[in-house]
Parts: C-alpha cells; structure tokens; sequence
C-alpha cells in the first residue's frame, strides 16, 4: 500500500540521485578499504571522513529545503535540532568510553567527575543503550518541533517574524548549553569518543561504514521527502506557501500541515546530526550557533530550494568550497566568498542552481512543444490534398 | 447544536465592527434565504467586504450575531471550521494557487477530507476525476486542464476560482466582484454561470458592475457607511433617493 505512492513518487531525477547514492555507498567504501594507498582511484580514509560530514550536512540541507522550499517556513534555527540530534549520539558514545577515561569512572562521563557531580543525572540514564540513544535521536529534536510549532504555527506566527524566533530558539540553546551546570560538557561539550556498537570510531572500518551509512540515511529522507511533496498533502504545502489565507479558506487546517512537516523536518536533522557526532569526533555548543542555522539556509538556496536534489547538491559544493578555500591563504576571506555567493546566487540565480536548470529545460520543452504544434497546423493543408 | 432560531440560511442581526474608531459596519442586518441569490451594491467602503470577513470568520465582531443555518454561530468559529460548515468564498482579486495546474487547483478544491493525514495516504481515484472533469466543463477550462494557474488570462483565473468554490460544494457562496476586469462576453458568461449554479446553491455575489447585476435580476441590497441603506429589486433600488445620492454624491 505504501510502496506504490513511493514508487510513484520517483521521477527521472530522483532515480538518478538515488543511483549516485547507491555508487557511493559501495565504490568509496570499498576504495577506501580494499585498494592499496598507490593505487590511483584510492580514497584516503581522511576523504571518506570529510565526505561523511558533507553528506550529515546534505540531509541538514534536505529537511530545511522541505520546509522551506514546499511549506515556506524559512526556519533559521534549524542547527539547533541538528546539534540536539548530534547530543543524543554524543551522549550514548559519552556512556561507551567506560572506565578508559581520564578519571576511569565507570558510570560518569570524565566532566562530572571533575564538576564532582556524585551521581548521573536521570537524564543521562538509558544512554548506554543504543536503541535508547536512537530514539531520543528522532524523539528530542521532534519533540521540541512539535511544541514550537504548535505554538508558533497557532499564534499564526509567519515569515520574517517565525525566522527570527527560530533564530532565538537556537541562540538560547547555545547559551544553556554552554553552562557547565546544565549537564552535557559545557563549553567542552562531548568528545574523546572510543566506540560505536562495539567498533572503534577511529578505525578505518569504521568510518568507511559511518560515512555509508549517513549515504543510505540521505536516500531514505530523500525518498521520504519525495513521498510527502509529491502528495496531495505536498500539494496543500505549496499552496500554504503560495497562498495561506486561501487554503484556510478552503477548509485546510494549515497549522496541522504545517506542524507535522517540521517536526518531520527537525527529525531528519536530528539524524543527521547524530551521523555527524561520531565523524567529526567531538559535539559543543558551538554547533547551536544561530550562524551555522542560516549557512544551511545559504546552501538550499545555492542549490534550489523547492528541488530537494537542489539541497543536497547546495550542501556538497559549498562545503567543499569551504574546506578548499578556508585551509589555503584566501582563509581570511571565506565569510567574504560565502557571504558574495550568497547575494550573487540571489540576484543571477534566484532559483538555485537545479531550480536553473529545471526551469532551463521546462522553458525548452515548451518551446519545442510549440514548435511541433505550428509545424503540424502548417502540415495539415499539405496533408490533405495527397488523401 | 443549538435549536434553529431563524429560518434565513445566513442571518446577520446588529453587526458592528470597528477598525481605530472607524465603523466598517455599523449595526448590519441582513437576511439571506436558502437557495436565494442576493445582489450586494455599494460605494467603495460602504462595508461590503467586512461583511465578507465577518461571514468566514477574517474578522470577529465587536457586537451582533452571524447565524449560519439557523444553529451555528459563526463569531465563535475560526476560517476553517466556518469553510468546512459549507460557507465558500472568491475573493476581489482573483487568488487560486499559481505554482499548481488547474487540475490540481480543483483537486484542493474537492470536498474531501480536509486532514493531514488523509492529504498524506491519498490516492487518484475515480470519484475525484469525474468530479475534477464536470468541474472543468463547467467552468469552460477543459482545454487549460494541465496548464499552471498562474499562466491563466484574468478572467479565466475569475473562473477558476469559481469552479474551486463548485468543487467545495458549499451550501453557500460569497462571490466578491466576480466581474471585475473582465470583458463584455465574459461577463454575460458568467452571469449565465452563476444563474445556473444558483439552481442548487445559495449565492451572495458583491459587486460594482450595475449592468452585471441587472442582468441576474435578483434582489438587491445597497449597503452605505456600514449598515444597510435600501433593498428590493433593481429598480426600485435604483430610484431610491438616497442611493442616488450616495452614489452621485451630495
């Protein structure tokens, strides 16, 4: 029953993205793995990491271009269900360490020890388990969702004035969870994790299987924004975009509409969030930051919002611009680059690279469409007389 | 659900509504009766679309009654609930969703169930089609079926936008300056259309085009300043001193 709509839902680009994943997901592994470091295609294991992070940062970029690109909510504290997400794998590889700490505590974390905290706080119990730690991975970043949204979206909280409390939003989670106090590192936040599901984060095994599994993370989200945006409910979250006061007129409870969709966006960031912690090795508050929300904005719009292939493709390129451009002598400049990609894709590219390209090729058919239509009307009389 | 106080399909008693100190409507009443088609006139800011508002629940008012049916009190009632009540509205400025085809238009359009979770395990399906098509016949956009809204001429927008009010299948349409902009055949068309909808349908159409509402030929309401300053047919409207005055001027 569900597999029909989801098959359905995947158009020529969409297979097309979904095949690249699948190529990911074996080829760098494998050349990563299996080829010695001579051989000319190897992938060295600091690559497979950074593209790891890349592909964390695409499935961020996919849950805001859904909100955004098809709801019109720009959410620009969207980092912060990211960073909650990356928490709750933080806190689970935390509990992993064990007595191979600094202070060999068993139960407690290396930072309460030193903050002689006597006991670990309730919230903290439950962790060691994967399972747990997996469903607070969807359950936390959904929850706080859920409760914003419903109260932003029935107040009838919009455009400008939303971003600016989202962008609030993760500010204060920056601040409170900086305090030492509040129990998750402080400033330090988590780090010197040694192993996931009994395998050692650092080993190249192991990162070559993170970074497969945030590809395979990225084309499951993928399919399930396919799903929703090609559905009648995709179709009432353009018109809530196009035309709110309309669809309410129409008998659409917009706020239902709206607060599932970001709840549904903020657990997919909180999945990439967690798939991110263990590649990047360490989660602090500086992951909250309001400006890391609104470079993920940057990256949808550089890709296309509304195109979802858009998103991820916004996500890589940038980043990987980044990482050139921040680790040579034109460092000083990055904030400058991104700032001027930012206002250029704007004026020259207001659709994105793939909304470009789209409208490109939809512009062409309809020309050769016409085309094919005057010819015939031209055809026709000449037809006739041959009868 | 309360007992049934009136017998009217929409009851409006003593409606005020004030913006900063500026009656929009002052003391409104008005009557419409099931299956009737009400003609609404008036100068600019004589109130006619508050009264839109206050109908579908834009605006609440400071003091009066709004009755649908007889039982639902539609002060207390938000744009949803009053829209799934069977109350549709077109608005002055053509508004139908521009990013989406005419198909799909009327597919939002469609009386169906309106909640998310439906929205998201929905499937084509025959009844909509069929629906969708005679929709479509009506509305003389069958050609335009697949072309995106915002492609549309102003006038076939104006249509659209009633056939989205059709697939509703409200008991009541509020059609606000259906006219506007639109040519002298159009026009003649669309008086034809909304005569024929009214055949099933009560129908409350606001508009400034005398010549337009001659041509239904039903009862008229003038409204000046907020309440309600002549009614009848036509004519009689027409050569009533006071509209003569309020619209030529003192």
């Amino acid at each position: 029953m569900i597999a029909g709509p989801l098959i359905r839902s995947l158009d020529r680009g969409a297979t097309i993205f979904l095949t690249i994943c699948a190529a990911a997901t074996i080829l760098i592994p494998a050349l990563n793995l299996l080829t010695p470091e001579s051989f000319f295609l190897h992938v060295p294991t600091y690559l497979v990491a950074l593209f790891g992070k890349y592909v964390c940062y695409a499935i961020l970029a996919l849950s805001i271009d859904l909100i955004w690109g098809y709801c019109g909510i720009l959410s620009l504290g969207h980092g912060a269900f990211f960073a909650l997400g990356g928490y709750a794998m933080g806190m689970y590889l935390m509990r992993q360490i064990g007595t191979r700490g600094v202070y060999a505590d068993p139960i407690r974390p290396d930072f309460m020890v030193f903050l002689n905290w006597p006991e670990l706080p309730v919230y903290w119990y439950g962790f060691n388990y994967f399972a747990y730690a997996a469903v607070m991975i969807l359950l936390v970043p959904g929850l706080l969702a859920f409760v914003f949204g419903w109260f932003a979206f029935r107040s009838r909280v919009t455009g400008v004035y939303l971003s600016i409390i989202t962008q609030a939003m993760t500010f204060a989670l920056t601040l409170a969870f900086f305090r030492n106090n509040f129990g998750f590192g402080g400033n330090n936040g988590l780090t010197d994790f040694k192993d996931i599901l009994g395998f050692n984060v650092q080993a190249q095994a192991t990162r070559a299987s993170l970074f497969a599994a945030s590809v395979i993370a990225l084309a499951i989200c993928f399919v399930i924004c396919r799903a929703v945006v090609t559905s009648k409910f995709g179709k009432v979250l353009v018109a809530i975009r196009d035309a709110e006061s309309r669809t309410r007129f129409l008998g659409y409870r917009v706020e239902s509409y709206k607060l599932f969709v970001f709840t549904l966006s903020a657990c997919m960031a909180g999945v990439a969030g967690a798939l991110y912690v263990p590649q990047v090795g360490i989660i602090n508050p500086s992951e909250f930051a309001p400006a890391n929300s609104i470079e993920a904005v940057i990256w949808v719009a550089v890709g296309g919002r509304g195109t979802l292939t858009g998103a991820v493709l916004g996500a890589i390129l940038v980043n990987y611009a980044k990482t050139t451009f921040t680790s040579g002598m034109l460092a000083p400049y990055w904030l400058f680059m991104l700032g001027a990609m930012f206002v250029l894709v704007t004026l020259f590219l207001p659709r994105g690279i793939i909304g470009t390209w789209r409208h490109w090729n939809a512009e062409r058919q309809a020309k050769l469409s016409a085309a094919r239509e005057d010819g015939a009307a031209v055809g026709e009389p000449t037809a006739r007389p041959a009868e | 659900m309360e007992s049934r106080t009136t017998t009217s399909l929409l009851y409006l008693d003593g409606v005020t509504v004030s913006f900063d100190g500026f009656r929009a409507l002052n003391n409104l009443s008005l009557a419409i009766e099931d299956g009737e088609m009400r003609a609404i006139i008036g100068p600019n800011g004589a109130g006619k679309t508050t009264m839109m508002d206050v109908i579908t629940g834009k605006t609440r008012p400071d003091l009066g009654d709004a009755v649908f049916a007889g039982s639902y009190d539609l002060t207390t009632l938000d744009e949803t609930e009053i829209a799934r009540l069977g109350i549709g509205r077109k608005f002055q400025k053509p508004t139908v969703f521009d990013m989406h085809s005419v198909e799909d238009n009327l597919l939002l359009a469609l009386a169906e169930d309106r909640s998310a979770r439906a929205a998201l395990v929905w499937q084509e399906n025959e009844h909509a089609s069929r629906r969708i098509d005679s929709i479509l016949d009506t509305i003389r956009l069958k050609p335009a079926r697949s072309r995106l809204a915002g492609s549309l001429s102003h006038g076939q927008k104006q249509w659209l936008e009633i056939g989205m009010l059709l697939a509703q299948e409200p008991k009541l349409l509020l059609v606000d300056e259906p006219v506007a902009g639109m040519t002298d055949v159009e026009t003649q068309q669309t008086a034809e259309l909304l005569k024929e909808i009214n055949k099933t349908k009560t129908v409350v159409v606001v508009e400034h085009d005398m010549h337009f509402v001659r041509e239904l030929g039903v009862k008229v309401t003038c409204l000046h300043e907020g309440s309600v300053l002549a009614e009848g047919t036509i004519d009689q409207v027409s050569q009533n001193d006071r509209v003569v005055e309020v619209y030529l001027g003192r």
